[in-house]
């Protein structure tokens, strides 16, 4: 039939347009990486050793809470967020999720050498240093036994929010978290974390739409493998951690996901019924001038 | 004045002092359409429909957003999309329908040079439908620019920019057109205004004006017949419906074009709820930043054939700058379809495929609007310049040779 063989061709040229701007543009400007990685496996970590958290409790509390507050095992912060940050540079993480959202292999070679870890050398030249120092020099054990620890002590559960804030919220904000209240503000005030990352992080809230999930899971897991030399630490987050985040970044940046899936079979089921009604019409329309 | 009866019902009451029953003949029920027709010529009902849709979408958009470079993008992009009710889906309905209504004009516009619905006294038909292209491209552009994004302020930056190339006044044109020496607060008010004041205005003027274009020359057919109207409109009056040539707008054709309709709106509203990206490109969701510059620029999808013919001709020749030779094609490109009907020397209208040469020329006039649309997009480095530099000199060969490639075809027929 003519009609249809029409049809077929412009369906055809807008099918070739539609690959040819859309997919392929893309995959040709964002070159493919590859899958992340959440075992960590190129990190000097653990290497099988298996920590004593009792030991590591006092191996923490003796080496860590200088700087770090443990909310949870009753080491508050010394200062608050601003002054920490002044300190600093940025603020330090409290320590009493870190065994939960950070992967242990990850966590350890962190501690040994946290820019490494981070794969932020690049950062730290020229007589620059991380405000963490090297832990290098103690004993592979005593490493383990304070990783052991902070997973003692890390909860089962959390909010995705919660995951997001601890994990995230030192440096970004992600402000249509809390419009109104303005709680969603980075932690590390806007002049200190300028100077100490090279530019004010962005604002999270709409980077589930303009990232996508994929891209957000395989910047976050290494920063550097889209965006070499960026000041972005890769913070060892576990699959699960990081699924929380992007999870609240949905929530947050496209909190009407679920309306909008459900409200679309409901127009589309209309419209067949109302393309059905009118080629009905149609046809009977057309019945007497044929 | 006249003598007025009274009405025993409130059309009659009309009829009397509005003539209804006459206006609508005119319009509705003897307005006469070809018979012999294909679902092509149903876009022009689709294109009132999605313009519908775009007015009534922006009417309550315009409720909540904010033309100020401070509050623009939170605005669309918290007010709009996260706390109005169904905000979303009229963001999503009308950014949707700004992409999908080009897709129907350029199937509308190419429907009508295949079936040379263009010359010999449809003249008008062509010049006003272009300039719908023109005004619903500037309200794409200026519209574009609203939510403030990245992609917003870079392609106000480089669009606007563009008008610095015209001699003698091109760089104080841009700061008129800016209002500023920057693209700033000023720039997006004023695109404001045009987008939701003048330029809809002005289409709705030409939509009427390209409606009542169509009434002396009358709707073009599938084989370009030529049809005595007067003559089949009474054969269809006369209850020879069959064999008439003519069908009334009220309600033959329009019951075909509604059934067009039905499935031209199951594909857009797909479209407005589950694959709404390629509309709304992702880069526009990081709010407008002057001082970082996007690793890769590139229009809406409706403008990267114009745009590769601008951004083709990369280098200087015979001392002429490649920007100077890129501004004046993409000039060329933006204009000579309005010249389409003088260009066309063949003395009859036909159907391309009853028109050899002509048909030859329609395709690759196709592929290589094709070729241009992908490579005005992809990066212009290494073999795509290339590729993009010989696609937009073909554009301009095929509108050069398009006199000699028409009058063959008149040769051959033995004109």
């Amino acid at each position: 039939m003519k009609e249809l063989k029409i049809l077929a061709v412009v369906v055809l040229f807008t099918i070739a347009t539609y690959i040819g701007v859309e997919p392929y543009a893309h995959s040709q400007m964002h070159p493919h990486v590859e899958e992340p990685d959440y075992t960590f496996k190129d990190v000097d970590g653990l290497n099988g050793l298996q920590g004593n958290a009792e030991n590591g409790a006092i191996l923490v509390q003796s080496n860590c809470t200088a700087c770090h507050s443990i909310d949870k095992a009753g080491f508050p912060p010394v200062m608050d967020d601003a002054s920490a940050a002044a300190a600093y540079g940025v603020v330090p993480p409290d320590l009493s999720t870190s065994g939960k959202l950070y992967n242990a292999d990850y966590l350890a070679a962190f501690i040994k050498d946290p820019a490494a870890a981070s794969k932020v050398g690049h950062k730290f030249v020229d007589g620059r240093v991380h405000p963490m120092p090297q832990y290098n020099w103690m004993q592979p054990q005593e490493i383990a036994d304070m990783v052991a620890y902070l997973q003692s002590i890390a909860p089962d559960e959390m909010t995705n929010k919660e995951v997001f804030v601890d994990a995230c919220q030192r440096c970004h904000a992600i402000k249509y978290g809390d419009m109104q209240g303005g709680s969603m503000a980075a932690k590390t005030p806007v002049e200190n974390i300028k100077a100490y990352m090279g530019k004010i992080p962005p604002d999270l809230s709409q980077y589930i739409r303009s990232r996508g999930k994929n891209y957000l899971h395989e910047f976050i897991n290494d920063p550097q493998k889209h965006l070499e030399g960026t000041a972005m630490p890769r913070v060892g987050l576990t699959e699960e951690a990081e699924t929380q985040v992007i999870a609240y970044m949905e929530e947050v940046g496209d909190s009407k996901k679920a309306e909008r899936e459900a409200l679309g079979p409901k127009f589309l089921i209309y419209l067949v019924i109302f393309a059905i009604f009118a080629w009905l019409w149609k046809a009977s329309k057309w019945r007497d001038v044929h | 004045m006249a003598k007025f009866e009274k009405a025993n019902s409130v059309g009659e009451w009309l009829d009397q002092r509005l003539n209804t029953t006459a206006l609508n003949k005119v319009m509705m029920t003897e307005y006469w359409i070809p018979k012999n027709i294909n679902f092509l010529w149903a876009m022009g009902v689709l294109l009132a429909t999605t313009f519908g849709i775009l007015v009534i979408s922006g009417l309550f958009l315009m409720m909540y957003y904010k033309p100020d470079v401070n509050l623009a993008f939170d605005s669309v992009n918290y007010t709009i999309m996260q706390e109005v009710a169904y905000g979303w889906l009229f963001r999503h309905m009308h950014g949707v329908a700004a992409s999908v209504v080009f897709l129907i004009i350029y199937i509308h516009m190419f429907t009508g040079i295949y079936y040379g619905s263009y010359k010999q006294g449809r003249e008008m038909i062509w010049i006003s439908g272009m300039l719908l292209f023109m005004t619903f491209s500037a309200a794409g552009f200026s519209g574009y620019m609203l939510p403030w994004g990245q992609m917003s302020y870079w392609a106000a930056m480089v669009i606007t920019n563009l008008f610095g190339g015209i001699p003698f006044i091109g760089p104080d044109l841009v700061v008129w057109i800016r209002g500023d020496f920057n693209v700033a607060d000023a720039t997006l008010t004023r695109f404001f205004m045009l987008h939701v004041f003048l330029l809809p205005i002005t289409i709705m003027g030409i939509i009427g004006l390209h409606f009542y274009t169509l009434r002396i020359p009358h709707v073009n057919n599938q084989d370009s017949d030529e049809i005595d109207f007067d003559a089949e409109a009474e054969k269809y009056l006369a209850g020879n419906k069959k064999e008439s040539k003519v069908i009334p707008f009220w309600p033959i054709f329009i019951s075909k074009d509604l059934a067009v309709l039905g499935i031209f709106l199951l594909f857009y509203f797909y479209l407005v709820f589950f694959h709404y990206n390629f509309a709304m490109d992702p880069v526009n969701f990081d709010p407008a930043d002057n001082m970082v510059t996007p690793p890769h620029i590139y229009p809406e999808w409706y403008f990267l054939w114009s745009y590769e013919v601008l951004r083709g001709f990369f280098f200087d020749i015979a001392g002429v700058k490649a920007f100077d030779i890129g501004l004046a094609a993409f000039g060329f490109a933006n204009a000579i379809f309005l010249l389409l009907p003088w260009l066309d020397r063949d003395t009859r209208i036909l159907p391309a495929h009853k028109r050899p040469a002509f048909f030859v020329w329609f395709w690759i006039l196709m592929v290589d609007l094709l070729v241009l649309t992908v490579y005005g997009k992809l990066p212009p480095t290494g073999a795509n310049a290339w590729v993009g530099f010989f696609a937009a000199v073909a554009f301009i060969l095929l509108f050069v040779l398009l006199p000699i490639i028409t009058k063959i075809d008149a040769k051959k027929r033995g004109e």
